[in-house]
């Protein structure tokens, strides 16, 4: 019977589908490592000092990139801690307090739709809001755009982090007398943090590569500056740049910034990965 | 989530209900009572879970609630801490009567009532800190004690415990590293710590081995003294051994409430005596 | 007791009381009030968005939707070259990354050994992770004049004469294109696609599984008639995630896509999507009507990905309905 025609066939069919599996597999993986590959090769021999110490410089002569690096942290920054905390807050309500309720249903769905709202919508958004406003392009206008593309990461990761803690646990901080705020904050958010965490983490990974939403709130700035009321460099918006031009020395750190920004969204994403695994209330 | 489970309820049978609806045969007179349930009806949602409740629980006295799984026993327990409060579509109507004031009023201080009333967990739950800041937490929730001070209350609250011996090097430590028999006493501990005057146990062994289950049930005679104890068990030789007065619960009603060695020697009620000779349940 | 004591005792007792009350109020108010920041920040968006689209709708009518030119000398601007690209951008990307995240998902829950799986499941999801204008670069550098130089002209002269489907090959082997643009898609998608399969047939009860083993299936008949099955609403809620993804992606498809807005029939020409004509003409736009039409293209956008995300969130509810029914 094993030797059947039809048990042949059956045996052929498993045989090229999951060889196909395989081959998928190895299609995926062979366009990251062709990514990674050129970025190490067209960026590591870039990679130097002067990029940090120095600022964009004009065509053809060099320089580093050390304005948008921190025009790009700053940025970040704004984002981070203005979409945070609204946030873990928006999510303590819906895990704590909304639950089951309609408002909480339509809140979460409504985060949805601002989890999967395009990037640059949200930019178009803040130029028309803010850039349009107030008459031009701003630092501000770029982390406000980045914060809102924040908060639903941090609010979609944080409740459901908050839902593992055990209702157990709330009741026995109840059961002490503790009040509700307590009960959340001393307990729910300790249980939590790892999560948490890991949710500001891939929050941050996830803004620090947009590019498309500050096209057109912080814009760029060929010199140092920090001052958030102006166009500010940033290093997605630059690499657009530069990239897009005929410059060798432009299109040179491109790549070396490409490849740093790269690294730093790939160690922060590790390192998100690595903490969600040891999060307090792991059974 | 904390909905006991009720599938009991189709079960129900004419010959249970006119049963129940009976007023118990047997009048149990507690002298002073330090808690008095009258008339207490419990909803979950549209579901009645406990109906026409009358108890009083006695000071300084080991009150046990058995009954079947879905009875209601539970939820009479999560009732007297008010801590069903915490979900909104949960509610009682009735009186519980604590120090003459009745705690289902909704003017009542539900933080003050809930550090006069403690409750342990049927599953262990230390917090995710240490095993002293477990124990402070609750304190530092109304006193402002001083270092020493706060020492010296946690160091007691473990004696209490029976654990002090086991933990007094780990204090640092994570509470939730501990076995499971000494989480459960730590969480005892943490009970006692805020100095509550009653204690409610719901089940607090069932999800321990043997030897720490004997060891709880120590701690509960112990405690007896300067505490006034509800436990809910579904281990019937448990609720024998710890306890002063039973109440046998079945779907939600009040079947029968005596005093123990009345209750398991010579039970008033044919349901009773069916539930503990092991014919159901 | 003094009652003097007593009644001081009370006093702070109530006052600790009616302390702790209105804080727990006011946290409580605080986290509604955020989560409503969340309500109000979409409908903001919604109604911005809708009044200053309103001068091109006004302007130029149902044309916006169906006319194809888009002439900022004259400003006549209509939309359908640029819904055509993202639409067609996105077609092609599902077509190539849903059977890949399908066999790496296979792969990664039903072949691979257990040291594999983690590894695998990282690497593929790092790709994610990577920022779109990296896959720009890439591909305009990197892919396009491979993609130009070797295979564009082999296909173009293998397949370029068939019936029918030829013509979607034909034209000047540039390397970058619609075409090109759809495959960066695919695989900026991929990675999205295949965790959520991923999730969902690890769902499947072994138990079912085991059965199915347990009467000779091979791994393949198993895959096919128990999880494949079983899973189905959930494989597909993945798919629409993914293609809601690619549907709003920017920076890639604005450096690959040649930025052309004239609607051919071969894949093979420049194009655009809506997401890259913003990003190319958006800070430049002279005009009222310029600007409005650009916003609009975005609210035709942010539409089309919220349909897609609200069909998926249907599909995922009622899976998750079914699990939870069954368990």
């Amino acid at each position: 019977m094993a030797r059947s025609p039809r048990y042949l066939r059956r045996r052929l069919v498993n045989g090229a589908n999951l060889s196909m599996s395989v081959l998928g597999t190895l299609f995926g993986l062979f366009w990251l490592v062709w990514l990674l590959w050129t970025l190490v090769s067209h960026g590591l021999r870039w990679l130097d000092l002067s990029l940090f110490s120095q600022s964009t410089p004009p065509p053809v002569t060099p320089g580093g990139i050390a304005n948008a690096i921190v025009g790009s942290l700053l940025i970040t920054l704004v984002g981070v801690v203005v979409g945070t905390p609204i946030g873990i807050l928006a999510a303590t309500w819906l895990a704590e307090f909304g639950r089951h309720s309609r408002l909480a249903a339509v809140i979460r769905f409504v985060n949805d739709i601002l989890l999967s709202a395009p990037s640059i919508v949200i930019g178009v958004f803040i130029y028309a809001v803010v850039v349009a406003r107030f008459g031009h392009f701003s630092g501000w206008a770029g982390g406000l755009a980045l914060a809102i593309i924040m908060l639903p990461v941090v609010l979609r990761t944080t409740e459901d982090m908050l839902k593992l803690v055990p209702d157990q646990m709330r009741e026995a901080a109840a059961a002490l007398g503790a009040p509700r705020w307590r009960v959340i904050v001393t307990v729910v958010y300790r249980g939590a943090l790892g999560g948490i965490l890991t949710g500001v983490l891939l929050g941050v990974a996830r803004i620090s590569g947009e590019t498309a939403p500050l096209l057109f709130t912080a814009l760029n700035n060929q010199f140092w500056s920090t001052d958030m009321n102006r166009p500010i460099a940033n290093l997605p918006v630059m690499i657009f740049q530069f990239a897009m031009s005929p410059y060798d020395n432009w299109q040179h750190l491109a790549w070396a910034a490409a490849l740093l920004i790269t690294l730093a969204i790939l160690v922060l994403s590790l390192v998100a990965r690595l903490l969600i695994h040891s999060r307090s209330f792991v059974k | 989530m904390s909905q006991p489970d009720t599938t009991l309820t189709h079960a129900v049978s004419p010959e249970v209900l006119a049963g129940a609806a009976r007023a118990p045969l047997r009048k149990t007179v507690i002298e002073k009572p330090r808690l008095s349930i009258r008339q207490l009806n419990f909803f979950y949602g549209s579901f009645q879970a406990l109906r026409d409740i009358n108890l009083d629980v006695a000071e300084r006295q080991v009150t046990a609630f058995i009954g079947p799984s879905g009875c209601g026993k539970s939820t009479l327990l999560r009732a007297l801490n008010r801590i069903y409060d915490l979900y909104p579509e949960q509610r009682a109507t009735g009186e519980i009567l604590l120090d003459g004031a009745n705690i289902l009023d909704r003017a009542q201080d539900l933080n003050s009532l809930r550090a006069k009333v403690g409750m342990v967990f049927q599953k262990p739950t230390p917090f995710p800190m240490s095993v002293y800041d477990n124990i402070a937490f609750g304190v530092r929730l109304y006193e402002r004690l001083s270092r020493s001070k706060m020492d010296d209350r946690v160091e007691w609250a473990l004696r209490k415990a029976a654990l002090w011996e086991e933990v007094k090097d780990k204090l640092r430590q994570g509470g939730t590293r501990l076995s499971g028999g000494q989480q459960q006493r730590l969480c005892i501990a943490r009970a006692i710590a805020v100095k509550p005057e009653v204690l409610l146990l719901d089940e607090p062994a069932s999800a321990l081995d043997p030897i720490s289950t004997l060891k709880i049930e120590e701690l509960i005679a112990e405690l007896k003294s300067d505490y006034t104890i509800v436990i809910v068990t579904h281990n019937m030789q448990q609720a024998a051994r710890v306890s002063d007065y039973t109440a046998f619960m079945y779907l939600g009603n009040l079947v029968e409430y005596a005093d123990t060695s009345t209750l398991f020697t010579n039970p008033a009620r044919k349901q009773t005596e069916d539930y503990i000779t092991g014919r159901y349940g | 007791m003094n009652s003097a004591l007593v009644s001081a005792a009370s006093h702070a007792r109530s006052a600790r009381q009616r302390r702790s009350a209105a804080a727990d109020a006011l946290f409580h108010n605080v986290t509604r009030g955020a989560a409503l920041v969340v309500l109000a920040l979409v409908i903001a968006i919604l109604v911005v968005l809708l009044v200053q689209a309103w001068p091109a709708f006004h302007a130029f009518g149902w044309h916006f939707l169906t006319g194809s030119e888009w002439d900022p000398v004259h400003q006549r601007f209509s939309a359908l070259s640029s819904i055509c690209g993202t639409l067609v951008t996105s077609l092609i990307a599902m077509l190539i990354a849903v059977p890949v995240s399908f066999g790496i998902a296979l792969f990664i829950t039903e072949l691979a050994p257990n040291w594999l799986r983690r590894p695998v499941s990282t690497a593929i999801e790092l790709l994610a992770a990577i920022p779109s204008i990296i896959y720009g670069m890439w591909g305009l550098f990197v892919f396009a004049p491979l993609f130009g130089e070797y295979l564009q002209p082999w296909i173009t002269a293998h397949i370029g004469n068939w019936p029918l489907v030829g013509v979607l090959f034909q034209g000047p082997p540039m390397g970058i294109g619609i075409f090109t643009a759809g495959l960066i898609l695919a695989i900026m998608v991929i990675p999205f696609i295949s965790a959520v399969m991923r999730d969902v047939f690890e769902l499947v009860p072994p138990v079912l599984k085991e059965s199915a083993y347990g009467v000779g299936c091979t791994t393949w008949e198993v895959v096919r008639h128990v999880v494949l099955p079983y899973t189905r609403v959930g494989v597909v809620g993945g798919i629409m995630l993914g293609l809601g993804r690619a549907l709003g992606e920017t920076m890639a498809v604005t450096f690959v896509i040649g930025n052309s807005h004239t609607l051919g029939l071969s894949l093979f020409n420049a194009g655009n999507t809506i997401s890259s004509t913003l990003a190319n003409e958006f800070s430049e736009a002279v005009g009222r009507t310029y600007t409005s039409s650009l916003i609009a293209l975005g609210l035709i956008l942010f539409l089309i990905t919220f349909v897609v995300l609200a069909i998926a969130k249907l599909l995922l509810v009622r899976m998750a309905r079914r699990e939870g029914g069954k368990t």
